[in-house]
């Protein structure tokens, strides 16, 4: 019995070691200084995903991440962990999408995917921090969405238990699969990369990144299969174009500024005895505290 | 019609802090457009909602009362909220960046494919300019945001789309009551028209919720921590100066992420924003997300062994020293000079 589970995960900017040359000197966002990583949360995803397949006969994990060409990086990433392919969506049709336009497109590959048990993606983005997309591709679907999962509790035949870390607490919440499940940073950490299997996917590739390396390799690919990662693009999946990139966004940019605080006139001190207990004078004659 | 919706959360018949503050901005907003402030409250037994966002001035109240919607469930709210807006056609629509408003709002503008903008600092009324359609759009909310981050702000708009919708965190707005005596329409809805037994596809097994323990934003001193304070041990000197001067612990997000803090406690972009009396903020370096959080601070303390510390920036007093030596003297010295 097959039984489909797809990762939605996405390449990011890290923006959680933002350094001093993170801005540019006009304020704008130098992305060449941030490191794209895996996020975060669709690792934890990718890790209950894995968790699904250990438990499952014949089950399949592919990574489904919509992006630039350098993004097949991280469906390599998965393969390392344990995932068994993965799918680049990539093309300028795709450009300026916003997370409904996002959401249109990895539903129309998911769709062009066949029967899907399972997709599994991480609750938000570090670069953008929305949590929208997993939501909008469940509608787009047609599928329940359990979001802010932190486990997978059990599945036995079609239904699942899944436990949810909310603000101020857990709930347990019971679905019939097919749905979408949203994976919180609570959640358990992604296994790391497996030895064997970084060395058997190593050389894993899109048709796009075979072409730059050039045909050396040719007949490597021809004979192991398994280190095609596919690369679609937007002629590859049943769409229609309005729903797409900047026209099937409806939320527009108006201004970006970058955030410069006013620095304030502020008094040094040291540890020292005196200044402590002068400070804490000050602080009580002028009602801040006590 | 055209009017402003705010969907209500609601925990044991209590409407949610982020609710009222964002009834509040609603009220705002709508003086602005000259239009209507409405509300929508999912649930059962909601007969005591009227009384609790009357006086924050909305002018009707959507009642959708039904067992089933209680506790919270995707799909249903999702109908409702999708059919209700495809009637009433409100032009903005806000609700809290919770975890029922992120599960909820998505789901709603991507059926309705409107524009939806998460976690919304700051909204206005403005103008905004299509130049390559040479179109001017009057009377648009600006959606108000960080990205990246927190490096960026963002003002974001929904030009076509509508509702133009929202999320915004709890304690991001301010709550204020428009008129204790105000008493506006309450409409009680056919859940049969707008809600089908199919959307009751999730079944919520076992649920436990807390009340907040951490009550930050009303704490008008607040004693806070960063990946600087080191151990979970040096953390727990900050209770202690917090005990000492009345006030509550915060942290960073590097500390809850370290696990020196609870989530609850974690000020910033990610967390609450507070604005109390003084904050005292110990080993904490002042990232963006961080500072965005606790700026509007009457009077802010940075205790830091690094002299260059981005948080020295905003400081009323900067201490440079380790929190080891400087926490326990000023304990030593408030209780030495206050009676």
């Amino acid at each position: 019995m097959s039984f489909k589970i797809v990762v939605l995960a996405k390449q990011v900017p890290d923006t959680r070691n933002v350094g001093k040359d993170a801005m540019k000197a006009d304020g704008t966002v130098n992305r060449a200084a941030l490191p794209a990583i895996y996020n975060p949360e669709d690792l934890n995803a990718l890790e209950q995903a894995l968790r699904l397949k250990s438990k499952i006969e014949g089950a399949t994990v592919h990574v489904l991440t919509m992006g630039p060409a350098r993004a097949a990086e991280i469906i390599r990433e998965s393969m390392y962990r344990g995932a068994d392919g993965g799918y680049l969506l990539s093309g300028r049709e795709f450009a300026g999408s916003d997370t409904l336009a996002t959401s249109y497109a990895l539903a129309c590959a998911i769709r062009k995917m066949g029967k899907v048990d399972i997709i599994v993606c991480g609750r938000q983005a570090i670069d953008g921090d929305t949590a929208q997309v997993g939501p909008q591709v469940a509608e787009k679907l047609g599928l329940p969405q359990i979001t802010y999962a932190e486990e997978i509790l059990d599945l036995s035949g079609n239904v699942i238990t899944i436990k949810r870390r909310l603000e101020r607490g857990v709930e347990v919440v019971k679905g019939t699969l097919p749905l979408v499940v949203t994976v919180n940073g609570s959640a358990a950490n992604c296994r790391p990369r497996h030895a064997k299997l970084t060395l058997k996917y190593k050389r894993a590739a899109t048709p796009t990144e075979k072409q730059i390396a050039g045909s050396d390799y040719t007949d490597l690919y021809d004979a192991r299969p398994y280190l095609n990662i596919n690369e679609w693009g937007v002629s590859d999946i049943d769409h229609d174009i309005k729903w797409l990139g900047l026209s099937g966004s409806p939320t527009k940019v108006k201004q970006i500024e970058s955030v410069v605080f006013t620095a304030k006139e502020s008094k040094r001190l040291t540890a020292s005895n005196e200044e402590m207990e002068d400070l804490m004078k000050e602080l009580i004659a002028n009602h801040t505290i006590g | 019609m055209n009017n402003i919706i705010v969907y209500l959360e609601i925990e044991d018949g209590i409407v949610g802090d982020v609710s009222l503050e964002l009834l509040t901005k609603g009220r705002t907003l709508s003086d602005q457009l000259k239009c209507k402030l409405e509300a929508v409250a999912a649930g059962c037994q909601l007969d005591k909602i009227g009384a609790q966002v009357f006086p924050f001035g909305v002018d009707t109240l959507y009642l959708a009362d039904d067992k089933r919607l209680t506790p919270y469930t995707t799909l249903p709210h999702t109908s409702l909220l999708v059919n209700l807006f495809k009637e009433e056609k409100p032009q903005i629509v806000l609700m809290g960046a919770t975890s029922i408003g992120r599960d909820l709002g998505p789901r709603v503008s991507s059926a309705l494919f409107s524009g939806l903008t998460a976690d919304c600092t700051s909204l206005e009324i403005g103008t905004y300019e299509d130049k390559k359609q040479g179109k001017v759009y009057e009377n648009l909310l600006y959606q108000i945001r960080p990205a990246f981050g927190g490096n960026i702000v963002a003002t974001i708009v929904n030009p076509d789309c509508r509702p133009q919708m929202a999320t915004v965190r709890e304690g991001v707005m301010k709550k204020e009551i428009r008129d204790e005596k105000f008493v506006g329409k309450t409409k009680k809805l056919d859940l049969s028209k707008y809600i089908s037994d199919m959307d009751f596809v999730i079944e919520v097994i076992e649920r436990h919720i807390e009340k907040s323990k951490v009550n930050l934003k009303a704490a008008p001193i607040i004693v806070s921590g960063g990946y600087g304070m080191g151990s979970a041990e040096n953390f727990k000197m900050l209770y202690d100066l917090a005990a000492v001067l009345g006030g509550e612990v915060g942290a960073s997000r590097a500390a809850v992420d370290s696990g020196m803090a609870e989530h609850e406690r974690q000020i910033g972009q990610t967390g609450t924003t507070v604005r109390p009396k003084l904050y005292i903020a110990c080993g904490i370096s002042g990232q963006i997300q961080h500072i965005a959080g606790m700026q509007e601070s009457a009077m802010i303390i940075a205790i830091n062994n690094d002299p260059q510390a981005p948080i020295n920036q905003i400081a009323d007093y900067i201490i440079t020293g380790t929190v080891e030596e400087v926490i326990p003297k000023m304990i030593q010295y408030y209780k030495k000079n206050s009676k």
